[in-house]
């Protein structure tokens, strides 16, 4: 079966981002770029159900600038058979990026897309759901673990209260948690492999899809900072100060 | 305007989540509707009745709600919901599951994780692991909102007095079933409702050391909540974690034993009331947003609080 995995540009998680000082925006000048790590463990799972013989085509989709290019090809170097560029240089908000998919799965008819559950940059979480909705799919979301058998997919999602299994009539949508898998490293050969792979770019317009934000983002501004604290020399002057002037136990 | 909330129940009982999503309700301003949606969840719809500020409940009873999968739930919500102003719904992994696929279907945006109101349709929520606020607004006519719990003080659970009325509706996608659940047990308060929360990182070593962690947390009355290098590493279980992508937790006193302090996790629990660090690297950053750090081994320091308490 064929399974679509999507891929998006983000700040790498190491970088602590700050807003830039006019609060126009965040602040993403020379910052290390990365395939955001849900999306990374979403093409792990897709590439090991390849392994295991349950998947036979992968296809990495991403939208956005032209240099998402470099997270398809990453994605490609991971297993990724080809990949789709959507380019377009608008801020595409959630609801548009999932009907963008959705003309995608429309077009490539996969029996599951695998998508991360957020983006570390937006912190979302809505995208998998929202194409699940459109495109009519079930949804097995924050997954850490999927199985499929015949026309079905079992996935175990992590939960408030622990963890909760559904069975989904496929095509399905599932999201990653952080537990689902381990990716791996692209290897160098597989790197040079990758710049081979077929890349097709199109445009929400050739989509038909309509991708102007619907929320707009006034400012930004950094959280309100603590107040830099103080070293206790022991475990008595620490029950000390909780008890005496933070009175809180 | 009027808003419609999707409660967090059990069916039994409405859940504490509730109460903050009701808050965040009040602070938009409007007649207040709360949604059970469940199978013999007429307990829970009573005690929603009962919250103050809720002016009508209004329970959806049919086995296609029963285990509130995603594909039937956003289906009655997005029938109810398109007579609202709002549509609301807690920031709890039953929330994310649901609201977002109600708002595809209603072909609106959704504004995830609000911490406070600005205006009708200016809100304002974190990004990038909290380490930005955003000021965002909607030019949808439906805003789909999820409340980030913890920024919202709880309403009363008692003093309101709404009329309850049955919703017919039965959705069924027929395309997901549910097959079981694995509930951890535990007698300690829940992580995102404690007052004190007792939190182990990879420096607990194994999950059997965590058994210190959670006799402190029993004298404290305290929940124990873990970082992503801890549950990663199979110490305990996933539902224990705090972080920007784990359970938001604010709480009077945050003890952190162990943790280094990444930023994705502190994105889980820099708005507790309290903090103490508890940790062997003196230039670990958690020390950076603690009110009070022991530069100590744990091994050492954790037993030696537990008997002077």
């Amino acid at each position: 079966m064929k399974v679509l995995v999507a891929v998006k540009r983000v700040v790498d998680y190491n970088v602590k981002v700050r807003p830039k000082s006019d609060g126009t925006g965040v602040d993403l000048n020379n910052v290390k770029m990365a395939i955001n790590p849900f999306c990374e463990i979403a093409i792990e799972e897709a590439v090991r159900l390849k392994e295991k013989g349950v998947v036979t085509e992968i296809v990495a989709v991403s939208i956005g600038p032209k240099v998402c290019q470099e997270q398809i090809r990453t994605a490609l170097a991971l297993g990724a058979d080809r990949g789709i560029l959507i380019e377009t240089d608008v801020e595409v908000q959630p609801l548009a990026i999932a009907k963008l998919l959705k003309a995608v799965v429309d077009k490539e008819e996969p029996k599951m897309v695998i998508l991360g559950k957020q983006a570390i940059d937006g912190d979302n979480n809505q995208t998998g759901q929202m194409l699940a909705a459109l495109s009519g799919m079930s949804q097995g979301t924050f997954a850490s673990e999927v199985v499929v058998e015949g026309d079905s997919v079992t996935v175990t999602r992590e939960v408030d209260s622990g963890s909760q299994v559904v069975k989904l009539a496929l095509p399905a949508v599932v999201t990653t948690d952080l537990r689902l898998n381990e990716p791996r490293y692209a290897s160098l050969p597989n790197i040079m492999k990758a710049k081979k792979k077929p890349l097709d770019t199109m445009t929400p317009e050739e989509l038909g899809v309509e991708v102007t934000p619907r929320v707009t983002t006034l400012k930004v501004e950094p959280p309100a900072e603590r107040q830099a604290g103080v070293k206790v020399a022991d475990v008595a002057e620490l029950v000390d100060k909780l008890k005496n002037e933070a009175k809180v136990i | 305007m009027s808003i419609l909330i999707l409660a967090e129940h059990d069916n039994a009982s409405i859940k504490g989540a509730t109460l903050n999503t009701v808050a965040a309700a009040k602070a938009i301003g409007g007649d207040i509707v709360v949604l059970v949606a469940g199978e013999g969840c007429g307990a829970a719809a009573e005690a929603a009745a009962k919250i103050d500020g809720v002016s009508k409940v209004l329970v959806a009873d049919n086995a296609a709600y029963g285990h509130q999968l995603a594909e039937n739930v956003s289906l009655l919500v997005a029938e109810l919901g398109k007579d609202y102003g709002y549509i609301l719904a807690p920031a709890t992994t039953n929330g994310k599951n649901t609201l977002p696929r109600a708002a595809a279907l209603l072909d609106v945006a959704q504004i995830s994780e609000i911490i406070s109101v600005e205006s009708a349709d200016t809100f304002k929520r974190p990004i990038y692991a909290g380490n930005v606020i955003a000021t965002v607004q909607s030019s949808d006519s439906i805003k789909v909102i999820t409340v980030r719990t913890t920024a919202f003080d709880a309403v009363a659970a008692e003093g309101g007095s709404a009329s309850v009325e049955a919703v017919g509706s039965a959705h069924d996608a027929g395309n997901s079933s549910y097959v079981r659940e694995e509930v951890a047990k535990s007698d300690r308060p829940e992580l995102t409702a404690a007052s004190i929360v007792v939190s182990g990182g990879r420096g607990m070593q194994n999950g059997d050391n965590f058994a210190m962690l959670y006799s402190l947390a029993d004298k404290l009355g305290a929940a124990v909540g873990a970082s992503r290098a801890a549950v990663d590493a199979g110490f305990v279980p996933n539902d224990m974690q705090v972080g920007q992508t784990g359970k938001i937790v604010a709480p009077g006193l945050y003890i952190a034993v162990g943790i280094s302090g990444a930023i994705q996790h502190l994105a889980g629990m820099k708005d507790s009331k309290v903090i103490v660090a508890i940790n062997k690297d003196e230039d670990a950053p958690i020390f950076q947003v603690a009110d009070y750090g022991l530069v100590a081994d744990l091994f050492d320091a954790v037993p030696e609080l537990n008997s002077s308490l």
